[in-house]
């Protein structure tokens, strides 16, 4: 077992223990608390995989922005009654043998990638030397301009969306 | 340092969303808020202009680095797509002054939907592809939830949202697989790659073939993915019900034929196998459970996942031939829907829902041409000669019995002939019933022209069938 | 051929997490430990300065804090999105000038959308 195989069996195992306990928990302000760290551990995934530039917009914009819209959202919906509710729904049962079908789908899956595509052409070295920012500002502006501009509409469909619904009273 | 980036090919959906731009801006200032609309349909139209004098000029083609695509499939759809924008933005003129729908917001969404849509139909690249749907589907989610007040539209944003939002999950697990296994999300770099790749690779890639066809069967509604549509096409403005019922759908149907024609061709035999059942257990539970609805909206839902379920036929023989008969029925179904739905919008008047099957009942006596109208559309649903949805099913029937399957073939007609008890049953309601306080109804110009233009499409798409089939055929060759 | 990079340069970032972790765990345990438990009733009470709690402690959530967040998550996104342009742009040249003003152009059309439907107004 090397060092990055013992760190990703780390990050592994917690990420699915924090997730578990993101949607298990009765109050769910403290489900939002586990799922702060939840992004902080796919931050360090991210890093393991040389994405540095990722790990830190993971940071900034998940657990920074998008977690503290999800803290509003449940303190909007005002759940104290919630916390004194069943958990789950009655039929939990279905829910765990889709579950349990579903992995039965994955686990082929496992040790079976042993045909690897060839490597891309941005190997480790070469994005350290760049510099990271430089290389996904490279990539992503030339390459990949297509998808980058379709995001930013889907950005502003999200802004007339946030205001259509939610405005007390449209002006 | 870049290649000549061909933009051109990219005009048709930069005028749409140059358009639906220009409408948020206008409707901050303008009185009039038709204007707006009208404005979303000159958008339109420049854009349909555009795009099929791109194609007949013959500047179809790639554009940066292969992930958009100007090809005879994509314009078919694209022609779709632009029949039911231009045709929902005419029947939601009045329905949105009715329902005190913000306008602005409502057509620079449905123009931004449209451009997802038409995203979606030349995405050549699964990353362009994902966000075409996501920017399809976001639009469409504050659309169903627009008419803010009433808890059904709620209900059907919310519904809409999470399993909509769960079907991209599914989508981007399958993406991901097939990146992970061939090293590219380039549709045909994937093709190419499962040709290099063995058996045993291949094997493993059906596995994200499933997710793929998860992921589009929640949005094209096949059954077991279909318990959303029901509940979101009731609780939606009518006239989105009727876009969502028509474009989306037709843009899931284009993106799972790109996909599993053309990424993942070399596994045909085991989606087809994969689909088989999908269909026909669609077109039994969406012609079933049409039987007991009393909405009419929720009929049309039931409906709507049925013909889904018989579009969906024109995957299987995986020939282009059927998927040709495939793509025909889905203009005819858009066309004959659309008409449908317009009427369920005339029929919403003030103080007066119009959405319950028993809001028909003597409509024939007032509103003889409406109750006519409404009688071709349910005629042209159900599949009777000689109106256009005999012919579409008729293509769809002959292309899957050629290829071997008669079984499922012989399934559908008895389901077909089902489904005349329920949408029948409008008509003997229109015709055969007494109407409690017969009232006229006020029909805007802007719905005649839909009525006028999909009833007289139902006759002649069904005495000229092979005009609509030759330029599927036609489109699907390049 | 799996992964072997490990970003051993993160390492003092990792250690001040783990180092901040452990205090701030070790002091919450330690008093745990060692302080006496002897609860009663008015002990237990939220604190209202020396008032009696009377009420409910949560009240009508205004819904402005919501549509605060979501232009927030949106402009934030915005910006991740300039800082690797603002990083490559002697690379990018007009090209790049030209496709991240169209980026800002749709986006500030949404600005413009919020600011005249009175989202950006708190009262």
């Amino acid at each position: 077992m090397t060092l990055p195989q013992i760190f990703f069996a780390y990050f592994a195992v917690a990420l699915t223990g924090l997730s578990l306990l993101v949607v298990t928990r009765r109050n769910p302000v403290h489900g939002v608390m586990w799922m702060l760290i939840l992004f902080i551990h796919v931050a360090g995934l991210y890093l393991f995989l040389n994405a540095e530039f990722l790990a830190a917009i993971q940071i900034i914009v998940y657990a920074g922005a998008i977690l503290v819209l999800y803290l509003f959202v449940v303190m909007l919906l005002n759940l104290k009654k919630i916390e004194k509710e069943r958990k789950f729904q009655h039929i939990w049962i279905v829910g765990l043998l889709v579950s349990v079908a579903f992995l039965t789908l994955l686990i082929p899956l496992l040790g079976k990638f042993s045909v690897y595509p060839p490597p891309g052409e941005y190997s480790v070295e070469r994005i350290n030397s760049e510099g990271q920012i430089m290389t996904v500002g490279r990539v992503l502006y030339t390459k990949f301009l297509l998808p980058f501009e379709i995001a930013s509409l889907i950005l502003l469909v999200s802004i007339i969306g946030a205001v259509v619904l939610s405005k007390r009273k449209l002006n | 340092m870049f290649e000549t980036i061909n933009m051109k090919i990219l005009l048709p959906e930069l005028i749409l969303i140059c358009t639906g731009l220009a409408v948020i801006l206008l409707d901050l200032v303008l009185r009039k808020k038709e204007t707006v609309a009208f404005i979303g349909v000159a958008g339109a139209l420049l854009s349909a202009y555009y795009n099929f004098s791109l194609m007949s000029l013959g500047w179809s083609g790639a554009v940066f680095q292969n992930m958009f695509v100007l090809d005879g499939y994509s314009s078919f759809f694209k022609l779709i797509f632009y029949i039911s924008l231009i045709i929902t933005i005419f029947i939601s003129l009045n329905y949105i002054k009715t329902e005190r729908v913000s306008s602005g917001e409502y057509y620079s969404l449905l123009l931004f939907s449209a451009s997802g849509m038409m995203i979606m139909a030349g995405a050549a690249d699964f990353m362009v592809l994902y966000l075409g749907i996501e920017l399809m589907s976001l639009s469409l989610y504050i659309l169903a939830g627009i008419m803010r007040e009433r808890r059904t539209s709620n209900e059907a944003a919310i519904k809409y949202f999470f399993l909509g939002a769960f079907s991209s999950a599914f989508l981007l697990f399958g993406i991901s697989l097939t990146y992970g296994l061939t090293g590219t999300t380039s549709i045909i770099e994937v093709a190419e790659a499962l040709n290099r790749l063995g058996p045993a690779g291949r094997n493993i890639t059906l596995i994200a073939v499933i997710f793929f066809v998860t992921a589009f069967g929640f949005k094209v509604a096949l059954v077991p993915f279909h318990m959303w549509a029901p509940d979101v096409y009731e609780g939606a403005p009518t006239s989105v019900t009727a876009f969502m019922s028509t474009g989306p759908k037709a843009a899931a149907f284009a993106v799972m034929g790109r996909v599993l024609f053309y990424a993942f061709g070399a596994l045909q035999l085991q989606w087809s196998a994969i689909i088989e059942p999908l269909s026909i257990v669609t077109i039994a539970v969406g012609s079933i459970l049409a039987l007991s609805q009393t909405n009419i909206k929720r009929m049309l839902a039931y409906s709507a996942i049925a013909h889904a379920g018989y579009a969906s036929i024109g995957f299987l023989p995986g020939t282009q031939e059927a998927f040709a008969a495939m793509i025909n029925y889905l203009m005819i179904y858009i066309i004959v829907n659309l008409g449908a739905f317009a009427v369920v919008v005339i029929m919403r008047r003030e103080g007066i829902m119009g959405e319950e099957l028993s809001d028909y009942s003597g409509l024939a006596k007032k509103n003889p041409l409406v109750a006519f109208l409404m009688l071709i559309f349910m005629f042209s649903l159900t599949g009777i000669p000689p109106l256009a949805g005999f012919i579409g099913k008729f293509y769809i029937f002959m292309g899957a019995v050629e290829a071997g399957y008669t079984k499922l073939v012989i399934a559908a007609v008895i389901f077909s002939a089902v489904s005349a008890f329920f949408y029948l049953r409008v008509v003997v309601y229109m015709y055969m019933k007494e109407a409690a306080e017969p009232s006229v109804l006020i029909v805007p110009h802007s719905v005649k022209l839909v009525l006028a233009f999909t009833s007289i499409m139902a006759i002649l798409l069904g005495i000229f069938p092979s005009v609509l089939l030759d330029f599927a055929r036609a489109s699907l060759l390049g | 051929m799996s992964g072997n990079y490990i970003p051993s340069h993160y390492l003092p970032v990792i250690s001040i997490l783990a180092f901040s972790v452990l205090v701030g765990l070790g002091a919450l345990i330690a008093g745990l430990l060692v302080r006496p438990r002897r609860p009663y009733e008015q002990k237990l009470a939220p604190y209202e300065s020396g008032n009696l709690p009377v009420g409910e402690p949560r009240y009508r959530f205004s819904v402005k804090f919501y549509i605060v967040a979501m232009l927030f998550v949106v402009f934030d996104v915005e910006a991740v999105f300039l800082y690797p342009w603002a990083v490559a742009y002697d690379r990018l040249g007009l090209f790049g000038f030209v496709e991240m003003m169209i980026f800002i152009v749709i986006l500030l059309v949404g600005y413009v959308y919020a600011w005249k439907k009175g989202a950006l107004t708190w009262e």
